[in-house]
């Protein structure tokens, strides 16, 4: 893989681009691996990475029914925050944030993090009361968080409405720390490198069984034939469902349709992440001008990739009350995203009820943060065989032993 | 948006009129049974790509439960039927398997 630098683009520029490589290869599958992953989004991506960079296995596909980075990754707002309540979360979390501070350089790929601020808006006096407990947790966790007054609310985000009536400002938790990458980046990124280290990405291949055989994952059956396997990573997000009832076993997961929306490019107008949860919007402006709002979660199990009509109305309807500036503003694109919502909103990593088959699912509205830490934790816990102790407590049998790891109230609606 | 019909009051509304329950048919594991079982019961859902049964709530007009059929992929409703029933009646599996031949039903 040739390096991309400065300098690259100064030789290229001499020679009208010629040289330029493509970024990952696209290799004829093999009958036979160590380690087949299943889903080439950021997570699945990541897993393979850090199998290869960390734990030394790369003889590792990884199988993409549709592109790479085309499900949730390329579809989600981006926002990176590591301001949870439970101590697992906020391990796993910041273990993702620091990796993405220096995730450009590690992968030799523009990620574009922008640590710009997540400001989280409280605007009822239950959201307020939560985010001041979410702080102290954060000051214990030694994640670097604070609460703002409506004033300092306001004179960070100058387009912002404080006095409501309907939803007035109460103050906002907010994490200096947080902010945005270029979520095909980060899928492109982690592709070119696990590539480079030997990992197969097959695209346009979609996986229709899982063989087993005495209670040990075999294989997978896909649509350009049977490949054999060790060890098998199941990383679809939303089709974990389908995936699971091919490896016969179940999940405690329902999938929903989540959407997003941007408005047309305006001149730079907010410079940091804000979220809403009370009114399910959140907002942050992209370095095209667009303002990228993220939307409701449907009320019922669906595969749409589209999302009802009336959850974009109501965050739209509630953001410009806070945002006035927005409403004459045009929309330019809407989609949604299949997302996996566990009951305590916290995600399975780890084992599967077959053998070798580990999995990890279950980010629902907020795994793009992750994609870095969950890939670590992963490609630990399927290189040892055992969970990985930023894994463990994602086991997907603290649901038997109702051990919850309840985030309702920091995961919001919609992250 | 979804058009649903409730099968109590006879209302054909939009889906704001109503309030999505989740998977229907459940079996309630209680008192006795194995903690698999009950586990299952709780937490595990089938969460099909393709057709669901599943409850809903009129919460603006009647306020009563019912169930649905419905296509979890293209958001075709397959018909709505009573609440008090262990199984989708044969009327749905016929309209399901009228227009999906090749479908099964899940256990
Ligand atoms: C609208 C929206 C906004 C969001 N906003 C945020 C946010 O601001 N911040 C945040 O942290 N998170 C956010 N999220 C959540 C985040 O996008 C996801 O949690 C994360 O991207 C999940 O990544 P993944 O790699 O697990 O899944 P995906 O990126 O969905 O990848 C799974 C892949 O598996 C493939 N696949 C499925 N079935 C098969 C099969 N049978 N065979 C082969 N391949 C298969 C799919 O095609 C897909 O490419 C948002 C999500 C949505 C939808
Ligand atoms: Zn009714």
């Amino acid at each position: 893989m040739r390096k991309y630098s400065a300098f690259a683009i100064a030789r290229e520029a001499f020679r009208h681009h010629s040289g330029w490589q493509r970024a990952w290869r696209s290799p004829e599958p093999k009958k036979s691996y160590q380690v087949v992953i299943v889903g080439a989004g950021g997570h699945g991506l990541a897993t393979a990475y850090y199998l290869a960079k960390n734990h030394g296995i790369r003889d590792i596909a990884v199988i993409e029914k549709g592109w790479l980075g085309g499900g949730n990754t390329g579809r989600n707002t981006t926002i990176i925050r590591s301001n949870y309540l439970q101590d697992e979360s906020a391990a796993i979390y910041e273990k993702a944030r620091g990796l993405y501070e220096g995730l450009s350089a590690e992968l030799n790929y523009n990620i574009m993090f922008s640590p710009r601020g997540v400001m989280m808006l409280a605007q009822t006096e239950h959201e307020l009361r939560g985010y001041h407990r979410i702080n102290q947790a954060n000051a214990i966790q030694g994640v670097a968080t604070e609460m703002l007054t409506p004033e300092q609310v306001k004179s960070k985000v100058p387009i912002m409405e404080i006095n409501g009536p309907r939803y007035p400002v109460l103050g906002a938790l907010w994490q200096a720390r947080g902010g945005t990458a270029r979520h095909d980046a980060v899928a492109w990124g982690y592709a070119r490198a696990a590539s480079d280290l030997g990992v197969d990405i097959i695209q346009q291949t979609e996986v229709t069984g899982i063989t087993q055989s005495g209670g040990q994952v075999t294989g997978v059956q896909t649509t350009r034939g049977d490949i054999s396997c060790k060890k098998l990573g199941i990383v679809v997000a939303g089709h974990s469902g389908v995936l699971a009832e091919m490896a016969g076993f179940r999940l405690p997961i329902e999938s929903v349709s989540l959407q997003a929306l941007v408005s047309e490019p305006i001149k730079p107008c907010i410079d940091v992440v804000v979220m809403a949860n009370t009114v399910h919007g959140y907002l942050s402006q992209s370095d095209k001008g667009e303002l990228v709002i993220g939307g409701g979660a449907d009320g019922y199990n669906n595969y749409t990739q589209r999302g009802s009509f009336h959850h974009v109305e109501e965050t739209v309807r509630a953001l410009i009350e806070t945002f006035p500036i927005i409403s004459r503003l045009k929309q330019l694109r809407q989609w949604g995203g299949i997302v996996d919502m566990t009951g305590d909103r916290s995600p399975i990593i780890g084992k599967t009820p077959l053998g070798g088959c580990f999995i990890n699912c279950g980010w629902g509205t907020g795994g793009f943060k992750s994609i870095p830490g969950s890939g670590w934790a992963l490609a630990a816990t399927m290189a040892s065989g055992e969970p990985d102790e930023l894994a463990a407590p994602f086991g997907l049998e603290r649901f038997a032993e109702g051990r919850f790891i309840d985030e309702s109230v920091a995961a919001g609606v919609a992250h | 948006m979804l058009l649903l019909t409730c099968p109590y009051c006879g209302v054909s509304a939009e889906e704001t009129e109503f309030h999505g329950g989740g998977e229907a048919h459940l079996k309630r594991h209680a008192d006795g049974s194995s903690d698999d079982a009950f586990t299952a019961y709780l937490f595990e859902r089938k969460n099909p790509k393709g057709i669901v049964f599943e409850r809903w709530r009129h919460v603006y007009g009647c306020g009563k439960w019912f169930h649905a059929a419905r296509c979890a992929v293209t958001l075709e409703v397959f018909g709505t039927y009573s609440a008090q029933t262990l199984k989708p009646p044969k009327s749905i599996i016929t309209s399901i398997k009228a227009k999906r031949p090749d479908w099964e039903e899940i256990s």
